[in-house]
């Protein structure tokens, strides 16, 4: 359940930001959360329900962002798509991929005022 | 300016105004214009960027003292503590040795590891499933490792959370037992993907279970082609030397520059 302590991140950033800009309300945010990025997205709503009471986001209205995954094979250079981190490269064959994209987990944009 | 790294905190932030602004008049001789719209602050943060920033300051001050950090990974139960009581033990004359020990509850381990007269650390995340680079930070501080040691951080016994979680570590060792299924390097990927060494213990039970070595192996490997692997007993000693040697190994390694 470290679904509950990236909430908790979230909410510190979110509580950063919007004091540096002397905001009293997010309105929006807007997450970017990778496939690869091992967050469970039903333990990441029951985190995020319970966080998130008597917080400035506790009425936002929470966007997120899905990256696919993306592999790139450093044999062949192929790039392909990834759904699990021990997919291997679909044209030669080789395990020796590096992920590109689908790792990402980080707070995009905060809609306040 | 940051304190911890003196970053420009700022700098990653951009703020971008919607809506038209217009001009107030009142009763003296100019004008303030201010915004009635919604602010829009293009925040762009990793939500671990805390987390990592601290894992770093940890790194930076391991490789001054030229300290062997070790973030020793695994289900419960796969004899992390006992390998440690072992390791312990046997290179008492040869490196001063450090445990920080992680559990949700109880000083059970590191009472184990103080039995072994080494200097430990117990960590009680409570309801906390993994040990983060904050609460290394205040362990360390309270320990000040001394120069050329080793020390062994032994995370919560949990295959899938502490993944996430930079410590500051200069290598994670994921541990899996014989006794476990062979395949779980791939039924829990992100451990095996973010670890470099593999430590396959309780080879003396192999005998009696069906765990395939060439298996656990190959799995692993689709997962992270690079893991090294090492077959150790704690019981019966068989492989241990060859650990105790990748640890000599690791303390001597001249840093990366």
């Amino acid at each position: 359940m470290h679904e509950l302590s990236i909430v908790m991140s979230i909410i510190r950033i979110a509580e950063t930001e919007s004091a540096k800009n002397n905001a009293i309300k997010v309105e929006e945010i807007e997450l970017e959360i990778g496939d690869l990025s091992g967050i469970e997205i039903t333990a990441f709503d029951f985190a995020w329900q319970q966080a998130v009471r008597s917080t400035l986001l506790e009425h936002s209205k929470r966007k997120i962002n899905h990256i696919p995954g993306e592999g790139q094979c450093m044999d062949c250079a192929a790039v392909f798509p990834m759904q699990q981190l021990y997919e291997p490269c679909p044209v030669c064959g080789e395990h020796f991929v590096s992920v590109q994209k689908g790792k990402e987990l980080r707070v995009k944009s905060l809609v306040v005022n | 300016m940051c304190a911890t790294c003196g970053c420009d905190a700022n700098a990653s932030s951009s703020i971008r105004q919607i809506g038209e602004t217009h001009p107030h008049p009142h009763d003296h001789d100019h004008t303030h214009d201010h915004s009635h719209s919604k602010t829009i602050i293009e925040v762009e943060k990793d939500v671990l960027y805390e987390n990592n920033l601290l894992a770093q300051r940890n790194r930076g001050y391991f490789e001054a003292r030229n300290v062997l950090a070790l973030n020793l990974v695994s289900s419960p139960g796969s004899g992390k503590t006992s390998l440690l009581e072992r390791t312990l033990t046997d290179l008492k004359d040869h490196f001063t040795c450090y445990v920080i020990e992680g559990d949700q509850q109880t000083s059970r381990d590191a009472d184990r590891i103080h039995a072994t007269g080494t200097r430990v650390a117990q960590i009680n995340t409570g309801k906390g499933c993994h040990l983060d680079a904050h609460m290394i930070l205040h362990a360390v501080q309270g320990m000040k490792p001394a120069e050329n040691s080793i020390l062994f951080i032994e995370n919560v016994g949990n295959l899938v959370c502490p993944a996430m979680f930079d410590l500051g570590e200069k290598e994670r060792v994921v541990i899996i037992s014989v006794t476990e299924g062979d395949d779980k390097p791939i039924k829990y990927p992100d451990m095996f993907h973010t670890s470099t060494l593999c430590i396959i213990n309780k080879i003396d039970l192999l005998p009696y279970v069906p765990f395939s070595m060439d298996k656990v192996k190959e799995y692993a490997r689709q997962v992270n082609p690079g893991l090294s692997f090492l077959e150790v007993s704690c019981t019966s000693g068989e492989g241990l030397s060859a650990w105790y040697q990748w640890l000599k190994e690791k303390v001597q390694e001249p840093e990366h520059v």
